[in-house]
């Protein structure tokens, strides 16, 4: 039982020692009171079928998996995006620490967020005397330059009424009166990550400019702002800085956590690094127009644009891929009078050889992803370009309006015939489907590896591999580091989607003497 | 005109659905536009301007539908007596669930769904007994009501509830722009309750605004689901509730109260005969107790 500290073993391989697998059975049968094996494969085998299916597809009072998280922890990376700002939940300590949790684990980085640790008292008396003493901690011990406010469930339901409290605190002299304290209401039993974001972007984009709106001017500083949404892939962040100074244009990211959230070992912490900066928040009621990278998660942000800044926030789709990163670059270009830059369209041309070099492996071969809206969107318009057919396509917040345009995008392909969208269902009803509609691979976050897990447990081939595009990426490095968005992400995509479909390919045809005569050199 | 939104809070039972109702009338006869959004779990704020028994509210139909999201303006919205527009939040029955969350559900929907519209004149909010929770106080949570009205009568509970709200106003006046624009008496027929009230609006840094006697032709329109001003428009009380509609669109009166501790309340009441000197003496001490010693 014991290890050597010369060859400590993690718990796979060392559960397979025949010490540990005898103890594990003892433990099953003496205490664990489990059915019988050919019943849970007999269950197993249940849940795998069309009859599962429809049952699953008719309940009503569960989720399981719900292939979404909660509002504030979209606050909180929206929050992180802005200079020297510190995310504050006023609420519960235990939501901070999940939210943390989750982005350290994607990230592998530390993340500051704070809490005011709203306990039994304070549900009872409402939270004020923890904003009090929470934003003047917060203020004192990490010295930021913003403190952006946003809730847990907790505080909503009891109805914390976060502009009142904050202005107490301020009047009763815990922070200066001009001490900015953005804020938003994220109440959890709405929406998802992507409302929070939303929310806390119009919270912070309302504190600095909705009252210094008078000599503001639409166009005076020929800037364009882009506004990212809950953007997980730090290259996305990159990319666009990239291709906006290739372009020449002047432009604002609202909201950049990509410096903060891949700070380097060199002995120095950084609670603090990078972000968009109060000046350039101040100034953004200026620019020219304010696009919405992904415009199906920022509603309020759009409406905010369109009636206090007076800008037209231009309709474009996510840029993904390469017809909607074309339309992204050439909306730009309108919009600024800047020429789309050789370097660019080399960079195009680079993507258009490569979907060609790839584009027979890709074709027909049939996908199953699920995420977010806009990144789901984008995804299965990239897998239309080439090819693809996307077999089911999930999203658990998206709203009818994104249905019905998913499906005239899939109807208009040759590709997306036999495309299914769904909203509202989550990760157990895409197992089903995974099951019954059997694509070839899936694309999503980590915690599609189970349902690959469950496929491969039915048969080697049903087995349906996962391709890990998504957030969050719990089990694989650094690919949080890569990019999806423009011709740079499409590179990446398609790299990823391609190779995926070979290696499936080598497995496939490995077999000495039986179909290994496929198991080429050269594919 | 500017949109005005005002709330309306008093204890339980005082009357402030009825009153709400027959004064939005009495506004909607003088040319507004109003809308009431009732916010009471038991939606009974609407029932005089539609007939209704009780309308159906914004969270049993959310509930039904799943989610607010998926809610249609038109759906909730529903207009009555001279147009004037009705919403009832709803919420739980008694015993489960959040009422005050339901509020805040309700009123976030209405705004962002753009019931306040330009054309719009008055809001008015009748808000359910005590503002028990921060649910309960988001109808004057900053850019909602402005100006809160408090509906009471000269007796004990219904004065010291009327301090209590004045209480709960100051929180929100000190970091905000809710001010109280009045009391309302509505009569109990209790002794010298127009000076009462009075004295004590004096107090507490505002005026009575409008002393409504007690009419039994406002019982007689209720069973018939009507306001006065609809079911007897000749009526004295109807007259009563258009001195009141007057009195609040020509309001510019706006404080933040100055409520008063409870020996203070004790103190006023003993000066106008409703309890006496506290004798201490007498102070939990039974009838049979009593009558033994004597």
């Amino acid at each position: 039982m014991s290890q050597e500290v010369e060859n400590i073993q993690p718990s796979y391989p060392l559960f397979r020692n025949d010490e540990y697998k005898e103890s594990l059975k003892n433990k099953r049968e003496a205490y664990e009171e489990r059915h019988p094996q050919e019943q849970i494969d007999e269950v197993f085998q249940w849940t795998t079928t069309k009859e599962y299916q429809e049952l699953n597809f008719n309940r009503e009072a569960l989720t399981v998996n719900p292939a979404k998280a909660c509002q504030p922890l979209g606050a909180v990376l929206c929050a992180l995006g802005f200079e020297k700002t510190m995310p504050y939940v006023h609420g519960s300590q235990g939501c901070v620490a999940y939210f943390r949790t989750y982005f350290n684990r994607h990230f592998k980085e530390p993340v500051a967020c704070v809490s005011d640790s709203m306990t039994e008292d304070a549900a009872v008396f409402g939270g004020q005397k923890n904003m009090m003493a929470g934003l003047e901690n917060a203020k004192a011990l990490y010295k930021p330059d913003i403190i952006a406010v946003s809730t847990t469930c907790m505080a909503e339901v009891i109805g914390d009424d976060l502009n009142a409290f904050i202005n107490n605190t301020k009047k009763a002299g815990h922070i200066e009166q001009d001490f900015p304290t953005p804020y938003a209401h994220t109440p959890s039993f709405v929406g998802s990550h992507t409302t929070g974001w939303d929310n806390m972007f119009e919270g912070m984009i309302r504190y600095f400019t909705l009252n210094h709106m008078d000599d503001k001017k639409v166009g005076s500083n020929g800037k364009i702002n882009l506004v990212p949404g809950f953007e997980t892939y730090l290259g996305n962040y990159r990319v666009m800085h990239r291709m906006m100074k290739e372009m020449g244009v002047d432009y604002t990211l609202m909201s950049d956590p990509s410096e903060v959230l891949d700070t380097p070992a060199d002995g120095t912490f950084r609670l603090y690094a990078g972000g968009t900066t109060q000046a350039e928040l101040k100034d953004s009621p200026n620019a020219i127009d304010t696009l919405l990278l992904q415009p199906w998660q920022l509603e309020k942000t759009k409406k905010f644009v369109q009636s206090i800044w007076h800008q037209p926030a231009t309709a474009i789709n996510i840029p993904m891929g390469l017809e909607w990163t074309d339309e992204f670059l050439m909306k730009i270009s309108e919009l600024t009078g800047k020429p789309i830059p050789a370097s660019l369209e080399l960079e195009r041309g680079r993507l258009v050889d490569m979907m060609t070099d790839s584009h027979t492996w890709l074709h027909g071969k049939k996908f199953s992803l699920y995420g977010d809206a806009d990144f789901v969107m984008g995804m299965t318009k990239f897998l239309l370009e080439m090819g693809a057919e996307p077999t089911d396509v999930l999203c658990n917040h998206a709203n009818k309006r994104w249905k019905k345009a998913m499906d005239k995008m899939c109807k208009d392909s040759p590709y997306g015939q036999k495309t299914e969208v769904h909203t509202g269902k989550d990760l157990w009803h895409f197992r089903s489907l995974i099951f019954t509609n059997k694509p070839d691979f899936m694309i999503g976050n980590s915690y599609g590896k189970f349902i690959q897990r469950d496929t491969f447990y039915k048969g080697e081939e049903f087995e349906v591999p996962l391709i890990r595009i998504g957030f969050p990426i719990f089990d694989r490095h650094h690919l949080h580091r890569m990019t999806t968005l423009g011709y740079e992400g499409a590179i990446y995509m398609l790299t990823t989607l391609v190779n995926a479909v070979l290696e499936q390919l080598d497995k496939e045809t490995k077999g000495m003497g039986t179909t290994d005569y496929n198991y080429d050199l050269i594919r | 005109m500017a949109l005005r939104q005002c709330a309306i809070y008093g204890k339980g039972g005082i009357g402030k659905s009825t009153t709400t109702q027959n004064l939005v009338s009495a506004l909607a006869e003088l040319g507004n536009n109003v809308m009431i959004v009732g916010c009471d779990p038991k939606a009974d704020s609407t029932r005089l301007i539609l007939h209704a028994k009780a309308q159906t509210t914004i969270m049993s139909l959310a509930a039904e539908a799943g989610s607010v999201e998926d809610l249609e303006l038109e759906d909730v919205l529903k207009a009555g007596y001279r147009g004037i527009k009705c919403v009832e939040s709803g919420g739980p029955e008694p015993g489960v669930g959040c009422a005050g969350r339901g509020v805040i559900t309700a009123i976030n929907f209405l705004e962002e769904e753009g019931a306040y519209d330009d054309e719009l004149d008055f809001v008015f909010y009748d808000v359910l007994g005590d503002v028990v929770c921060g649910g309960f106080a988001m109808p004057i949570r900053e850019n909602k009501a402005q100006e809160i009205y408090i509906v009471c009568s000269g007796e004990m509970m219904a004065m010291y509830a009327a301090n209590n709200i004045a209480k709960g106003i100051v929180k929100y006046a000190n970091s905000g722009s809710v001010r109280l624009a009045g009391l309302i008496c509505n009569s109990r027929e209790t002794a010298r309750e127009d000076e009462l009230i009075s004295a004590l609006a004096a107090k507490i840094g505002t005026t009575m605004i409008h002393f409504v006697p007690r009419d039994n032709v406002v019982q007689r329109a209720e069973i018939r689901r009507m306001t006065v001003i609809e079911y007897e428009p000749e009526a004295k009380q109807a007259e009563e509730y258009r001195q009141l509609a007057t009195k609040i669109r020509d309001n510019k009166n706006f404080v933040i109260p100055t409520p008063i501790t409870m020996d203070e309340l004790e103190e006023l009441m003993m000066e106008f005969g409703i309890i006496d000197d506290v004798d201490e003496s007498i102070i939990g001490v039974s009838a049979a107790a009593a009558e033994a010693v004597a």
